[in-house]
């Protein structure tokens, strides 16, 4: 028996900051003013904003305590499928912390922020060449805004070519923020089942695809975990009818330096640098993610866009077919240098290495744990796996039992009950940090749960005991919520 | 989860594929979500209905109710108006788990047609449905 990381411990309790207030407690001593106070016109001021006075120590335990009661990366494994929870190196935040990017400043100007500009355009070439496309952008605050970016784009391109398309396919193994960001673009999404074997089939998007319809969006690999081999055959009927692809990337941490997507049919791809490239998740992160495209698209894609010339670095802004500006300034810059720092410290092979080690290490959990949870779709996965609560349901136990009672053993719980063609889903990503030694304490961990789901289902129904917080009572706090301290 | 010979289903409803039922009494169809369904989704904590004097056709999504666990579209087992929604659920969701063929009922409609009621499932064709 591996022993687990999961134990009780003491944990605090913390009031909130306002509770905690006293009048005229500070941690701070403002300078001496040298300059004679003057009153403001009262037009220009408001109430006093409700601000909590505390002392140095007051507010250093106050955030101390709250991070022990969160589970990050930082402290175990994180296996939630679809948001490649990797580790994130230190030495991104070194580089992001150094004083000539940290103080960057927007209105700068070009002249005064070669660094960043060097740096935002070689970021584009670098995921130009991971990706197979001409060109990128990187103002995209997340995966759904880049998703939103690409069926932008892709409205302008069929507006340019004179007659808009009303329908956009998007398959039950997408992600399920696609259909939202068509929609938002006022496409409406027709939605196509995948096949038995977990896939799409070129005939079920034949028999869809015509000439009202935009294109297609597909996730590859898909949310099953899955590679659709038949992209090519599906890109083609779609690109003989006139239409576009477009590639959700979330996924690439399977096929980074192995698939290039930009050269299997793909028009049009976003990446999340927060989930590929080590930037952070969660937490407020912020997202970022870039949307790459090829020459047909390249005209539309938001502007400023960066540009070298000689050995100096601009914004262009004289752009006419471009959909505008998608974000404040440029973009979540702070995140870029991040995944920068990522990109070449891992390098070609790095890359290549990474996706390698995803892949294989879900594989690894796929057949360690198939016959302990049931797996619907029993073929080789990519850099995740989908399980789900059949083999448990006898003793009554379902994933969400089995998913708290992970949090006892010391693990962050996968993603449950997405993606939701598979009923009961337990979707497992462990990503290329986890050691041969985590990933086997989780596969032990889930064994252990396997089994009292047999012995003792009472008690798994009860899960988690060692957290701050038990089990939850969700029909009350759905039924009569309680929407403020 | 219920075994399937716990589950509740009366004689004097009709049944859909989508796991509703229907009652006509005098030319008014009450209409509900049956047991089978209640148990699935689990504890119902709140119920979308449409509003009075909306009309469906057979078949339509007529409105939505969320569980714990998913929210399920539920579709009119018969073309119509809407005449009354079952205002208390509003409040108490939960009579759809404790009471799905009465005070858990959703909607009254004034049928088109009541030979529609004719496409609908008797309990033992619905059964047969549910063991596939």
């Amino acid at each position: 028996m591996i022993q687990q990381p999961g134990t009780s411990g003491l944990v605090l309790n913390e009031a909130l900051l306002w509770d905690k207030s006293r009048d005229g407690r500070c941690a701070i001593s403002l300078p001496k003013q040298d300059v004679d106070r003057a009153t403001l016109d009262d037009s220009l001021t408001g109430d006093i904003p409700d601000l909590p006075q505390l002392s140095e120590l007051d507010v250093v335990r106050h955030y101390t305590r709250l991070s022990q009661w969160n589970f990050g990366v930082d402290t175990g494994m994180y296996p939630l499928g679809s948001c490649t929870m990797k580790y994130n190196p230190k030495t991104n935040e070194v580089q992001a912390a150094r004083k000539g990017f940290a103080e960057a400043h927007p209105l700068a100007g070009d002249e005064f922020s070669q660094g960043s500009l060097k740096l935002m355009y070689n970021l584009e070439r670098y995921l130009a060449e991971l990706t197979g496309f001409e060109a990128v952008t990187l103002q995209p605050a997340a995966g759904a805004h880049g998703e939103l970016t690409g069926m932008l784009m892709m409205h302008a391109y069929f507006a340019k070519k004179g007659k808009q398309r009303s329908k956009i396919i998007i398959p039950d193994t997408a992600h399920g923020t696609n259909p939202a960001s068509a929609a938002l673009c006022g496409f409406e999404p027709i939605n196509v089942k995948s096949g038995p074997d977990g896939i799409l089939d070129p005939e079920t998007i034949a028999a869809v695809m015509d000439e009202d319809t935009a294109g297609i969006m597909v996730t590859n690999p898909n949310t099953l975990g899955l590679f659709e081999s038949n992209i090519k055959k599906i890109a083609d009927i779609v690109h003989s009818k006139g239409g576009l692809v477009y590639g959700d990337g979330a996924n690439m941490n399977a096929i980074m330096g192995i698939v290039k997507p930009g050269e299997i049919g793909i028009d049009v791809l976003h990446l999340n640098l927060h989930k590929t490239f080590s930037t952070p998740h969660g937490g407020g992160g912020p997202g970022s993610g870039p949307v790459a495209v090829g020459k047909r698209l390249e005209p539309f894609l938001p502007v400023p866009r960066v540009v070298k010339e000689l050995d100096s670095y601009k914004f262009i802004t004289d752009c006419p077919e471009t959909i505008g500006k998608i974000h404040t300034f440029y973009g979540h810059f702070g995140i870029m240098v991040r995944a920068y720092a990522y990109i070449l410290s891992m390098g070609a092979k790095g890359l290549l290495d990474t996706s390698r080690l995803a892949v294989l290490s879900a594989n690894y959990i796929k057949e360690s744990l198939k016959g302990t949870l049931n797996l619907p779709y029993d073929r080789p996965c990519m850099h995740e796996c989908v399980f789900n609560d059949e083999i448990q349901q006898k003793n009554h136990i379902t994933t969400v039992d089995m998913a708290k009672r992970l949090l006892d053993y010391g693990f962050h719980p996968p993603t449950i009950y997405f993606p939701l063609v598979v009923h009961g889903a337990f979707m497992v990503e462990p990503t290329e940090s986890e050691s041969k030694e985590d990933i086997d304490q989780f596969i032990d961990a889930v064994k252990a749960i396997a089994k009292e789901a047999k012995e003792d289902p009472e008690k798994l129904r009860k899960a988690p005991f060692r957290t701050k917080v038990t089990r939850l009572d969700e029909v009350t706090a759905a039924r009569k919520p309680c929407l403020k301290g | 989860m219920k075994e399937m010979s716990d589950l509740n289903l009366p004689a004097d409803v009709k049944y859909t594929k989508d796991h509703e039922w229907a009652k006509l009494s005098g030319d008014i169809v009450t209409i509900g979500i049956n047991d089978y369904a209640q148990d699935q989704l689990g504890e119902v904590v709140f119920v979308e209905l449409p509003e009075i004097g909306d009309t469906f056709s057979q078949g339509d999504e007529f409105g939505s109710v969320e569980s714990v666990k998913a929210v399920s579209e539920i579709y009119i087992p018969i073309s119509g108006e809407i005449v009354e929604i079952n205002e208390g659920l509003e409040d108490a969701p939960e009579l759809v788990n404790t009471d799905c063929y009465n005070d858990g009922w959703l909607i009254k409609v004034k049928p088109e047609n009541t030979s529609e009621m004719d496409n609908l499932m008797d309990k033992p064709a619905y059964l047969d449905m549910l063991k596939g």
